[in-house]
């Protein structure tokens, strides 16, 4: 009942939402709208670790592996093509078999959440290395030039699909990565809701009983881990059409840092709080590099800090608690919840 | 003959220098209730976790009718119809009691015939009042309650209960009491239990663990008379 519930409510927002993003072009201006459009493709990757962080117990640090191979993909694959269309596609799936070897490899082998976040930081170093030694004519896929660490400029953004002479206008490419945004988050929510989230919810509370339930904690933990590399390449994916350039440093280890923070500030184990946590850190960054009185990466970690032992739980699940609170107050619920002691 | 539902033979787990369970030929036939006892430190909980595959056995097998079970995965071993209630309760803590049901119950079943099983093992638990408390905030005598009502949401074939009563009021031990007979009508159970009162008031065939290794396995009344059950719950000379 409270599921249901919990569902409209998304619903709602997100119809509000949507609102949003289509008439925004009306009243923002273009420079604004591009700040928007990147924004809106950070949220999507601040979900991918939010949901196989927060819900599924996998601390990957090197979330930026599946959204830099995600982008690179794209990228490639819109070269050749002439079309965005598979590439995004291609995007998505790339990245999913990279997650699933990768994961298949982690999970089975059952190496320790600790060591998990090692091997996956690593994994985005040693991306970000390869790629960064890419330059020349010698290391070209098809028609498109990797680039090494000039990177890749001039790649084909988004077109209407079926129609590659279609390109989209920066406003209606804002469109598409603030909608991408909605349904990946609704899609994730009813994910959450379904049998197979309360699953992974439950290996991530006690795997063992979740184990002598009859459950396989590995197949469950591989499929969120996959999952979140999907959403981290289709990311990619949408950060390269705003930019139309990808570069190495998208696997480099400040981004890796980057979404953590996010995730913590916004809130684990919430779909909402991530969001939040990118779009209010992303424009703090924005802002604080146009004033050039501060440096961004000092406030960052301060910030950091302070929510560390301030708000420990982020922000989304410590507002809920507060409604909560107030709800409790006003009756609905009883705020005595001693121990009642009957014979 | 079919084979019994549960067989161990010469079932050992080395940690090191320390043997903490040594050779054990257990049996349990169809239906069975049996009480394991033995002093902390015998190899109960060990067993148990040798027989869930929790741990795996450093020789020996488990037999499970007549298969070999004997390092499988626990959650291939809990698929043959094996459930545990562990000594510590392991439950899911930020979720709520219903859910922790459910999420057994889900295993077997659809979404919808899960939920009808969990409400009808919440009313025979009288777990209703408490099923949307999250099971991190109950005290222990009911989270021992939770991880009941979940073991048998996942309609095992044999139950095992690690030290069941622990933590709860009289009360509530002679509804767990009435409880296992009640479970025993169509399932087999192995109970692990201190409180010999409860021993008495479920038990029929009493296995004692010293050590590892069994020390005697027979009528409840006759082990409880056994003087070597006693030196090794007293230690030897005090009860001689």
């Amino acid at each position: 009942m409270q599921l249901l519930n919990g569902m409209t409510g998304a619903l709602i927002g997100s119809a509000i939402a949507a609102v949003g993003i289509l008439t925004a072009p009306l009243y923002v201006d273009l420079f604004q709208i591009m700040q928007l459009t990147v924004f809106a493709a950070m949220a999507v990757l601040a979900l991918s670790l939010g949901f196989i962080w927060g819900y599924g117990g996998i601390l990957c640090f090197g979330q930026t592996s599946f959204f830099g191979l995600g982008a690179y993909t794209y990228a490639v694959a819109a070269i050749n093509f002439a079309d965005s269309t598979p590439a995004i596609l291609l995007a998505i799936l790339i990245p999913v078999i990279f997650a699933a070897l990768l994961g298949y490899f982690m999970i089975y082998g059952g190496i320790s959440d600790v060591y998990l976040g090692v091997i996956t930081l690593t994994v985005s170093l040693i991306l970000f290395n390869l790629v960064n030694s890419t330059a020349g004519d010698f290391y070209k896929i098809g028609d498109a030039r990797l680039g090494g660490f000039n990177g890749m400029p001039g790649v084909p953004t988004f077109n209407l699909p079926g129609n590659p002479g279609y390109i989209l206008t920066p406003e209606q490419a804002w469109m598409v990565t603030g909608i991408a945004l909605i349904v990946v988050y609704l899609g994730l929510r009813l994910l959450i809701a379904s049998s197979f989230g309360r699953i992974i919810i439950a290996i991530r509370e006690n795997e063992t009983r979740a184990a002598l339930l009859g459950y396989d904690p590995r197949i469950y933990k591989l499929i969120t881990f996959m999952i979140g590399g999907a959403i981290a390449g289709f990311a990619g994916a949408l950060y390269v059409n705003w930019g139309a350039f990808v570069s190495p440093t998208i696997f480099a280890l400040g981004l890796s840092a980057q979404i953590i923070i996010w995730v913590i500030i916004g809130g684990r184990g919430t779909l909402i709080g991530p969001i939040i946590g990118c779009l209010l850190l992303q424009w703090l960054v924005t802002e604080i590099g146009a004033q050039q009185a501060f440096d961004a990466n000092f406030v960052l970690g301060a910030i950091l800090i302070v929510f560390v032992l301030l708000v420990p739980k982020g922000i989304a699940p410590t507002l809920r608690d507060m409604v909560m609170s107030r709800f409790a107050e006003r009756g609905d619920a009883p705020p005595d919840v001693s121990v009642k002691v009957k014979t | 003959m079919s084979a019994p539902l549960l067989q161990t033979s010469g079932l050992t787990i080395r940690f090191g220098g320390v043997t903490a369970v040594d050779r054990v030929d257990f049996t349990l036939k169809e239906s069975e209730l049996r009480c394991l006892i033995g002093p902390n430190g015998a190899g109960k909980s060990t067993f148990f976790k040798l027989l869930t595959g929790q741990l795996r056995p450093t020789e020996g097998h488990v037999h499970l009718r007549g298969q070999d079970i004997s390092g499988a995965r626990p959650h291939e071993i809990a698929r043959q119809g094996v459930g545990i209630k562990t000594q510590v309760p392991n439950v899911f803590n930020a979720m709520t009691v219903q859910e922790n049901l459910w999420i057994a119950a889900r295993h077997k079943h659809t979404p919808n015939f899960a939920t009808e099983l969990t409400e009808q093992i919440l009313t025979d638990l009288r777990l209703t009042a408490i099923a949307g408390k999250e099971v991190g905030q109950l005290a222990h005598g009911q989270r021992q309650w939770v991880e009941i009502g979940t073991v048998l949401a996942g309609e095992p074939e044999l139950i095992l209960l690690d030290e069941p009563a622990a933590g709860m009021t009289h009360e509530e031990v002679e509804r767990t009491a009435d409880l296992i007979q009640e479970i025993n009508k169509t399932r087999a159970l192995i109970v692990v239990e201190h409180d010999m009162q409860f021993i008495k008031m479920i038990a029929k065939t009493v296995t004692v663990l010293h050590q590892g290794a069994v020390l005697i396995e027979d009528d409840v009344a006759r082990v409880l008379e056994d003087a070597r059950v006693r030196d090794v719950y007293l230690g030897k000379g005090l009860a001689a």
